[in-house]
């Protein structure tokens, strides 16, 4: 069904239910998002996408669109918050973006460098988290892990289905273990998909590196924001 | 010992929605999970070790490595602060050999563990050594506790001498108190006919029944206080083959303990009332979700159900109704608070992680297993039984205009008679003060640490209501001598230790806050500081997935909205342009004193 609602101001149409954040893109308005994965179920993970809907805050990924609803996306106080909250992620994790190999293809660099921001509110926390090393093709550096359960529930050992990525422990503890015998049998192309999937460099493919030079990278080459609004490079 | 996985596997149909019971036989069996029997379980399952662990490792109570013999879980709460928990933990300690969080002791019998409040708030300090519960703790008690355990007695034979049987409300009263201080209008006044109730209810058409929960205004009482009747209406009307009835009983909040007090003295008031749900809805499943601190309660609660089955008021063709099968189900949670919130309960009933869905869909349209599911609290199901008793008038009659009837309150703190109280909502602040006996109270925590701290000054006369004060039975007392920054402190960690971690805004957030506080505490913040927590605090609130980070930094802003004074009387002047938690004396204090070392070695 074919309905309008508002986006800052104005009037869109759209069809009854299409997510709010395919929305607002679809109609030249760009919200940041990071656990969003077009075409897959919603994750609602990592809250970036926060935007105003009649008045109340709501992660505009998990909304269906529905007739009349007035969406605030663009005020200073909605760009602080998903600020802070990519702030949050930055200071939760380690990132050496110079230092590491998704550096240039990485969403969370892309959203970032969007948002120009240089440096979080928060203090760094420099956690010590541990690396898996142990299957044969593909490792998991942990530090940059911003946890928004791609993984988890989109990668599938393709003989069984069983879950390749999964969770452990709760709460600030939690962290992706990896089940190092499925890993082994993933075959080449789907190592390159879980790497690509992953939006930060926290799933990377073993004796591949700097394959694309820097500066030639998929967000160098044609910003996020860009591509998130479909528009080509003339 | 040697239960081993194909046992496990066999004892619960191979079905993953119980691998919380298979984990907590396994538990039982082993002492901890060890791992080829979860490679076992997850191999019967056709699914991966890891997969179980995922499970596992979200509850506080299933451990992978083996601990001590005995595993104490000592509560740590506010209202046990004020009573002695930090004499009751050193002597532990002391008696033990092990250290809290800490490996066992040399001997390997005891495990020390923190655990947040057990739902006992009256009786503390209070502690589970397995599954088995002691309370109004002293550090002489407590010796002896460990003596008997050292000598060779099992927790139970401590805890039960005369070897009362476990479904016996003889063996419940032994462990804990119940201390019910007011008898009716709707709860603890007379032993109900069920029978005749349900047969009465069963005369009327489901829509009828709806009629009547929707007429009385009933609002739920687990916190939201969403309306009960719109809900049965909104899952009555939802599409699916099978439709489920949920009891929440997870009780987490810490200061509640109402629930636990209906279940042992009106198990078949609760029980009644989900049988009326399920013929309301057209449910024929129902499960009641116990949290695991309760576990003493399980045995009885099977034979109350038990005798209501050979009473024909649970099974098969209900009353002789063709159609109308309805059964309950005991599910034992594993140690979370957000459990308790109904999606997560739900993913939790279903074997998985209580991480809470995304919403919509609500559970009245996709909840147990994708069916429509009706999940209320345990006092709201009782509160129904006695609607249907009395009729909706005489409960409308009660309340106020946004909130009908009456609420249980759970009191515990600074006062000289804590327990269960029954109060007309309305009731004002002060009136529940001089009812329960509070001894110079400064303030009060009203439902928990996700409700509000107020001053007994300023908001006296408020009420509680849904329309004021809300409340979801917590009502905790502080008195004049008491840190609320502390207390404040000990709230957000509660919140820290217990969020899923799923979203951002809570997992990173609520830390953040934490440390925040921390900095206060310290004396190294100024108002700046205090600005900006208030902005992360919105955030929190805002983006958050779930109620539990929608009310995490309630402790914080509540305080600061009531007591400023905690927190200015710590600022620290801020130095020039630096920031207030630098303190550029104390960073060159060590100046000196390395220099002459410095100057001493070289020469
Ligand atoms: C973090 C969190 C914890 C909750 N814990 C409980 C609980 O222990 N018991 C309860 O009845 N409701 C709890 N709730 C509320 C439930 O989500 C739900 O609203 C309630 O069970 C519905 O029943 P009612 O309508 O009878 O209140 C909790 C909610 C949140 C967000
Ligand atoms: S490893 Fe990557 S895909 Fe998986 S949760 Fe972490 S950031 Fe997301
Ligand atoms: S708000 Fe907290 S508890 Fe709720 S989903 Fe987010 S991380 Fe989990």
């Amino acid at each position: 069904m074919t309905i309008q609602l508002t986006i800052d101001g104005e009037v869109v149409t759209t069809t009854e239910g299409t997510p709010l954040v395919e929305v607002a893109a679809a109609n030249g308005t760009y919200v940041p998002t990071l656990c969003h994965h077009p075409g897959s179920p919603c994750l609602g993970t990592c809250r970036v996408c926060a935007v105003r809907v009649n008045g109340a805050i709501a992660a505009s990924c998990s909304l269906g669109a529905r007739d009349g609803m007035v969406v605030e996306v663009n005020t200073p106080e909605l760009r602080d918050l998903r600020r802070t909250i990519v702030e949050m992620l930055f200071v939760e994790g380690v990132h050496n973006c110079p230092s590491c190999e998704k550096s240039g293809r990485c969403q969370l660099q892309a959203v970032a460098l969007d948002m120009r921001l240089e440096g979080a509110r928060f203090p760094y926390r420099y956690p010590d988290r541990e690396a898996e090393h142990d299957a044969a093709r593909i490792w998991l550096e942990r530090d940059r892990c911003i946890f928004c359960q791609r993984c988890v529930e989109f990668v599938r050992d393709r003989e069984t289905g069983k879950k390749i990525f999964s969770i452990s422990r709760r709460g600030e503890r939690a962290r992706i273990e990896l089940d190092v015998e499925l890993a082994d049998a993933m075959p080449p192309e789907q190592v390159a998909e879980a790497v690509d999937l992953c939006p930060v460099g926290a799933i990377l493919a073993k004796g591949v590196g700097y394959d694309v030079p820097i500066g030639q990278r998929r967000y160098e080459a044609w910003s996020l924001r860009n591509r998130v609004l479909g528009r080509r490079p003339s | 010992m040697g239960l081993d996985a194909d046992a496990v596997l066999t004892r619960h149909g191979r079905d993953r929605t119980r691998l919380l019971d298979m984990l907590w036989d396994i538990q039982r069996a082993w002492g901890h999970l060890p791992e080829d029997v979860v490679a076992g379980i997850a191999e019967g399952l056709g699914t991966t070790a890891n997969d179980i662990r995922e499970t596992a490792s979200f509850y506080h109570f299933f451990h992978t490595t083996p601990g001590g013999r005995y595993r104490i879980y000592l509560a740590d709460t506010v209202v046990a602060r004020m009573r002695g928990y930090d004499e009751v933990r050193a002597r532990l300690e002391q008696e033990t050999g092990a250290t809290f969080g800490g490996p066992p002791d040399p001997t390997g019998s005891f495990s020390l563990l923190d655990t947040p409040c057990v739902g006992l708030s009256d009786q503390e300090p209070a502690m589970l050594v397995d599954s088995v519960v002691f309370t109004r703790l002293r550090p002489g008690k407590v010796a002896d506790i460990i003596a008997q355990l050292r000598a060779g007695a099992t927790p139970e034979e401590v805890a039960n001498p005369a070897g009362l049987p476990h479904d016996d409300v003889a063996y419940v009263d032994h462990l804990v108190e119940t201390n019910v201080r007011t008898k009716g209008p709707v709860f603890f006044r007379y032993p109900t006919d069920y029978r005749s109730l349900i047969r009465d209810c069963l005369v009327l058409t489901p829509e009828q029944i709806n009629e009547r929960i929707s007429e009385s205004g009933l609002r739920g009482r687990g916190g939201a206080g969403f309306s009960t009747g719109l809900k049965w209406q909104l899952c009555r009307s939802a599409r699916g083959e099978r439709k489920h009835v949920i009891c929440n009983a997870d009780e987490g909040e810490p200061g509640t303990f109402k629930d636990r007090v209906l279940l042992t003295r009106s198990p078949k008031q609760v029980f009644a009332g989900m049988v009326i749900a399920a013929y309301a809805i057209g449910a024929s499943n129902g499960i009641v979700y116990l949290r695991a601190e309760y576990s003493y309660l399980i045995d009885y609660l099977q034979r109350q159900l038990d005798e209501m089955r050979a009473d024909g008021l649970l099974g098969p063709a209900m009353m002789g109704r063709k159609g109308f099968d309805f059964d309950i189900r005991l599910q034992v949670g594993g140690g979370s608070y957000v459990c308790g919130e109904e999606s997560a309960l739900i993913e939790s009933c279903e074997g998985h992680r209580g991480t809470p869905r995304l919403k919509p869909p609500f559970p009245a349209q996709r909840g147990f297993l994708g069916e429509p599911t009706c999940i209320d609290n345990v006092e709201s199901f009782a509160t129904i039984a006695r609607i249907l008793e009395e009729g909706p008038e005489w409960f409308r009659a009660m309340g106020t205009a946004d909130s009908a009837g009456t609420r249980l309150l759970s009191v515990a703190g600074d006062c000289s008679r804590p327990g269960i109280y029954e109060v007309e909502w309305g009731t004002t602040l002060s009136a529940v003060l001089e009812l329960v006996g509070a001894q110079d109270p400064m303030a009060v925590q009203v439902a928990g640490p996700s409700g509000e701290c107020v001053s007994v000054a300023a908001d006296g006369a408020r009420q509680i209501a849904f329309e004021d004060l809300a409340c979801n039975g917590a009502f905790t007392v502080y008195g004049a001598q008491r840190d609320l920054l502390g207390i404040v402190r000990e709230h957000l960690k509660f919140f820290v230790d217990e969020s899923c971690g799923i979203c951002v805004p809570c997992r990173v957030g609520n830390t953040e806050l934490l440390r925040g506080v921390d900095r206060v505490m310290a004396g190294h913040a100024a108002h700046a500081d205090l600005d900006e927590m208030v902005r992360w605090s919105q955030i929190i609130r805002g983006a958050s997935r779930c109620g539990l980070g929608a009310t995490s930094p309630k402790p914080f802003l509540s305080t600061l909205q009531r007591f400023p004074d905690i927190y200015r009387s710590r600022f620290r002047t801020p130095h020039g342009v630096m920031l207030a938690s630098y303190d550029l004396d104390e960073a060159l204090a060590g100046y000196d004193a390395a220099m002459r070392e410095l100057e001493e070695d070289v020469s």
